[in-house]
C-alpha cells in the first residue's frame, strides 16, 4: 500500500471529498493547482525545508524514554515535536500553507482555532512572513485560553470571537468559511487539521509528514530496523496523519490513533469520532462524525481542547475502514494519569493531546511485551495546560 | 430530456410569472421559526402576499453558507427540538393549503443521515417539489440525482460569481426547476447595495441553458427585487422575510412580501427567449 489517495476529486474510497458551497470550488480548485506546482518546484520545497530547520528547529529530536519504558513494558521512543518553536507540530502546516499564500499573491490569512495554538502557530507564521491575520476563535474558547488570544494579539493577529452555534471550533470553522467565501480573491484560508474539503487533507498531510518522515529515518539509525507501532492522538488529525504517512507501505509497522475518550465512550460525553460516530459530511468532506438521528452534529467533550472537535480528516476515516490503522478511546483519566506519569519519570510535561497517545501506547506495551518498540508522536508540550493540571491534580499554590 | 421535464415544477411557475411581463418571486423562510406552528403561518404569509415559489428552510447545526438572521432562526428552530420529520409535516400542510410549488432547502448532511432515496420519497410524499442544495455540488451527487429524477422532484443547484464558465455547465445542466444565481460573493443576509456580480453572472448562465435564473443573497425591498427583476427570471428573499416574521409575525411577512411581489411586477419585461 502507497500514498496514493486522495484521487483527483479528494476521494479516500468513500471519505472525503467536496461538499462545499460552489463559491469556494473555483478558489479550492485554483488552490489545489497552486498546491501541486509548489511542491513539484524545487524552490518552493527548499524554501520550506530551509523554513523548517532554521525557524522551526526541525528535524526535532527522537527521544528513547528508558524510564518511561520501564514503566510501560516495552520500548517506547518519543518524537519531540513539543520541542518545534511555538511548543507543537502545528507550525509545519501553518508555516507551509503561509509561504504557499505569499507564493498565491494573496496578502491575507484568516485560521480558526480551538485552544489557540493552531491560532498561534499561524499568527507566528504571518508575522515571520509578513501577512494580515484574523483567527477566528468561539468566544468559550476564548474564555478559557485567554493566554492564547494575548499571544495572538502580540504576534500582530487580530481574534474575533464568535458568537454562534456552541461558540467553540466547529463554529469558529464555520465562522471561517463564511469569511472565506467573501474574501477568497485576497485571502487563504489555513485550515489547522487535515480535515475539510479537498485538496485540505492531502495539503496538510503533506505540510506535516515531515514528522515521520524524521522518525522514520530516526529509528533505523537508532534501531537499525522500523518499531513495532506508531501511535498518535487524533482530534482533526494532522500530527497523527503527519507521523502515520511514512510508514502506511511498512506492513509491519502497526499504525494506532488515540481518540478523546472524556468522561468514558458510555457517558456519550466524548469526541472518539471514528469510535463513536457515524459517516456524515461536516465542514467540506465526507467522514465519521459525532451526530444525532437527524444529522445534526454534537457537541463534543474532551479535556483536551486541542482533541475536542466532533469530526476527523477523511484519510483517518479510510485507514480505519480499511484496516491499516487502529483507532481506540483513552479517558480524561487515563490521559491526565499519562500526563503525570511522563512528567515525573523523563522530567517532560506533555500537552495533554499528546499525553492521550502516551496513554495509549502503555496500553498497547501490555498487548506488544518487552520486546517490541513503539515510536509515539509527542506533538506538544504542555505549559498551556497547566491551569488545567492544577485544578486536576489539586496542585495549587498553598503548602497544606 | 424535453423542456418541461427541465423546468419541473419551480420552473413553470416561474416561466408563468415571466409569461405574465414580470419576474417572479420566491420566498424562503425556516421551519420550526419562531415556532413550529408560527413556521407554518409565516409561510402561509408568504404564499398570501404573492410569493410564485415557496422555498422551506431545513435548520442544520452548521449553516455556513448563512449569514447571522438566518443562523439565529434556525439556532431557535433546533433549540426547540425541531425534527427533519417536523420539517417535513410543515411541507405537508403547506402543501394542503396551496398549490404553490414548495422547494426545502437543505445543507446536505441532514438528508444523507435521513437517507437519501428515503427523504426523496418521503418529501415527494408530503408536497414537495423539490431541492436547494447549497452545500452540495453535481459533482458529489449522484445519489440525489438519481432520487430526483426517481421522484421527479427538482435539483436547484447554485453557480456563483467565481464559478468558471465550464462549471456553469456542468451545473446547469443537472438543474431541475431554476438555476440559482448567488448575487454576491458571501453569505446570506440583507445588503444595502445592489451587486453589481449579479447581472453579468446571469447573462453567462442563460448562455449555457434555457432554464429559468433566479437571483438571490441580499434582496430585502421592493426596489432591490425591482432592480432584479430586470435581468433575471426571479429574485430570491430570505433574511428580510426571516426578519419580518421575526419582527411582525405572519402580518410583517404578508407586509413585505406584498411590496416584494409590486417590485418584481413594476418594470414590463419581455417574454422570457426559450
Amino acid at each position: 500500500m502507497s500514498t496514493v489517495l486522495p484521487d483527483q476529486f479528494g476521494h479516500f474510497g468513500r471519505f472525503g471529498g467536496r461538499f462545499m458551497p460552489e463559491a469556494l470550488i473555483a478558489p479550492l480548485d485554483e488552490l489545489t493547482q497552486a498546491w501541486r506546482e509548489a511542491m513539484a518546484d524545487p524552490e518552493f520545497t527548499g524554501e520550506f525545508e530551509r523554513m523548517l530547520r532554521e525557524y522551526i528547529g526541525a528535524p526535532s529530536l527522537l527521544y528513547d524514554a528508558t524510564r518511561l519504558s520501564d514503566v510501560a513494558g516495552s520500548r517506547i521512543l518519543l518524537k519531540r515535536e513539543d520541542l518545534n518553536h511555538t511548543g507543537a507540530h502545528k507550525i509545519r502546516n501553518a508555516i507551509g500553507q503561509a509561504l504557499l499564500t505569499k507564493r498565491m499573491g494573496k496578502p491575507r490569512v484568516i485560521a480558526e482555532t480551538g485552544a489557540g495554538q493552531h491560532g498561534v502557530a499561524t499568527a507566528t507564521a504571518c508575522a515571520y512572513l509578513g501577512l494580515e491575520c484574523v483567527v477566528y476563535m468561539g468566544e468559550v474558547d476564548t474564555e478559557r485560553q485567554a493566554l492564547n488570544v494575548a499571544r495572538m494579539r502580540l504576534l500582530g493577529a487580530e481574534v474575533i470571537s464568535v458568537k454562534t452555534g456552541s461558540r467553540t471550533l466547529k463554529d469558529a470553522i464555520n465562522e471561517a468559511l463564511r469569511d472565506w467565501v467573501a474574501s477568497v480573491d485576497k485571502t487563504h484560508y489555513i485550515l489547522g487539521t487535515a480535515a475539510g474539503s479537498h485538496p485540505f487533507p492531502a495539503m496538510v498531510r503533506d505540510f506535516v509528514r515531515g514528522i515521520g518522515d524524521e522518525a522514520r529515518e530516526q529509528s533505523l539509525a537508532l534501531l537499525g530496523k522500523l518499531p513495532d507501532a506508531a501511535v498518535a492522538s487524533v482530534g482533526g488529525g494532522s500530527n497523527a496523519i503527519g507521523l502515520f504517512t511514512a510508514f502506511i507501505g511498512d506492513d509491519e509497522v502497526k499504525l494506532y490513533g488515540i481518540e478523546p475518550g472524556g468522561d468514558g465512550f458510555e457517558t456519550g460525553r466524548h469526541a472518539a469520532t471514528i469510535t463513536a460516530g457515524q459517516v456524515g459530511v461536516l465542514h467540506g468532506a465526507r467522514s465519521f462524525l459525532l451526530q444525532d438521528e437527524d444529522g445534526q452534529t454534537i457537541e463534543s467533550h474532551s479535556i483536551s481542547a486541542g482533541l475536542d472537535y466532533p469530526g476527523v480528516g477523511p484519510e483517518h476515516a479510510w485507514l480505519a475502514d480499511t484496516g491499516r490503522a487502529t483507532y481506540r478511546p483513552i479517558t480524561d483519566a487515563e490521559a491526565m494519569e499519562a500526563f503525570r506519569l511522563l512528567s515525573k519519570t523523563e522530567g517532560i510535561i506533555p500537552a495533554i493531546e499528546s499525553a492521550h497517545a502516551v496513554a495509549g501506547a502503555l496500553d498497547i506495551a501490555k498487548e506488544l511485551g518487552p520486546e517490541a518498540t513503539i515510536l509515539v508522536n509527542l506533538s506538544g508540550r504542555g505549559d498551556k495546560d497547566m491551569d488545567t493540571a492544577a485544578t486536576w491534580f489539586g496542585l495549587g499554590g498553598s503548602d497544606e | 430530456m424535453s423542456d418541461v421535464v427541465a423546468l419541473g415544477k419551480a420552473g413553470v411557475a416561474i416561466r408563468k410569472a415571466n409569461d405574465a411581463g414580470r419576474g417572479a418571486l420566491i420566498g424562503y423562510l425556516p421551519a420550526g421559526f419562531p415556532s413550529y406552528d408560527g413556521g407554518v403561518d409565516g409561510i402561509k404569509a408568504l404564499i398570501d402576499g404573492g410569493v410564485d415559489v415557496v422555498e422551506i428552510g431545513l435548520p442544520y447545526s452548521d449553516p455556513v453558507m448563512d449569514g447571522v438572521t438566518i443562523q439565529r432562526a434556525t439556532e431557535v428552530a433546533l433549540a426547540g427540538g425541531l425534527r427533519t420529520r417536523d420539517v417535513l409535516s410543515t411541507v405537508e400542510k403547506v402543501a394542503a393549503y396551496s398549490d404553490v410549488p414548495l422547494l426545502v432547502m437543505t445543507y446536505w448532511n441532514p438528508v444523507e443521515r435521513y437517507g437519501v432515496d428515503r427523504f426523496a420519497a418521503d418529501f415527494a410524499a408530503a408536497g414537495g417539489a423539490g431541492l436547494i442544495t447549497p452545500d452540495l455540488i453535481p459533482d458529489e451527487g449522484a445519489e440525489w440525482i438519481a432520487a430526483a429524477d426517481k421522484y421527479e422532484l427538482d435539483k436547484v443547484f447554485l453557480v456563483s460569481p467565481s464559478s468558471t464558465d465550464a462549471r456553469i455547465a456542468m451545473t446547469t445542466a443537472n438543474c431541475r426547476g431554476f438555476v440559482y444565481a448567488t448575487a454576491v460573493m458571501g453569505v446570506t443576509g440583507a445588503r444595502d447595495k445592489p451587486s453589481d456580480l449579479a447581472a453579468p453572472l446571469v447573462a453567462r448562465v442563460k448562455s449555457a441553458t434555457g432554464l429559468p435564473v433566479g437571483v438571490g443573497l441580499g434582496i430585502s425591498n421592493g426596489d432591490q427585487a425591482a432592480g432584479v427583476a430586470a435581468f433575471a427570471d426571479a429574485a430570491i428573499v430570505g433574511a428580510a422575510l426571516v426578519k419580518a416574521l421575526q419582527d411582525g409575525g405572519p402580518a410583517g411577512v404578508r407586509k413585505l412580501t406584498e411590496g416584494l411581489a409590486e417590485g418584481v411586477r413594476r418594470e414590463p419585461r419581455a417574454p422570457a427567449v426559450r
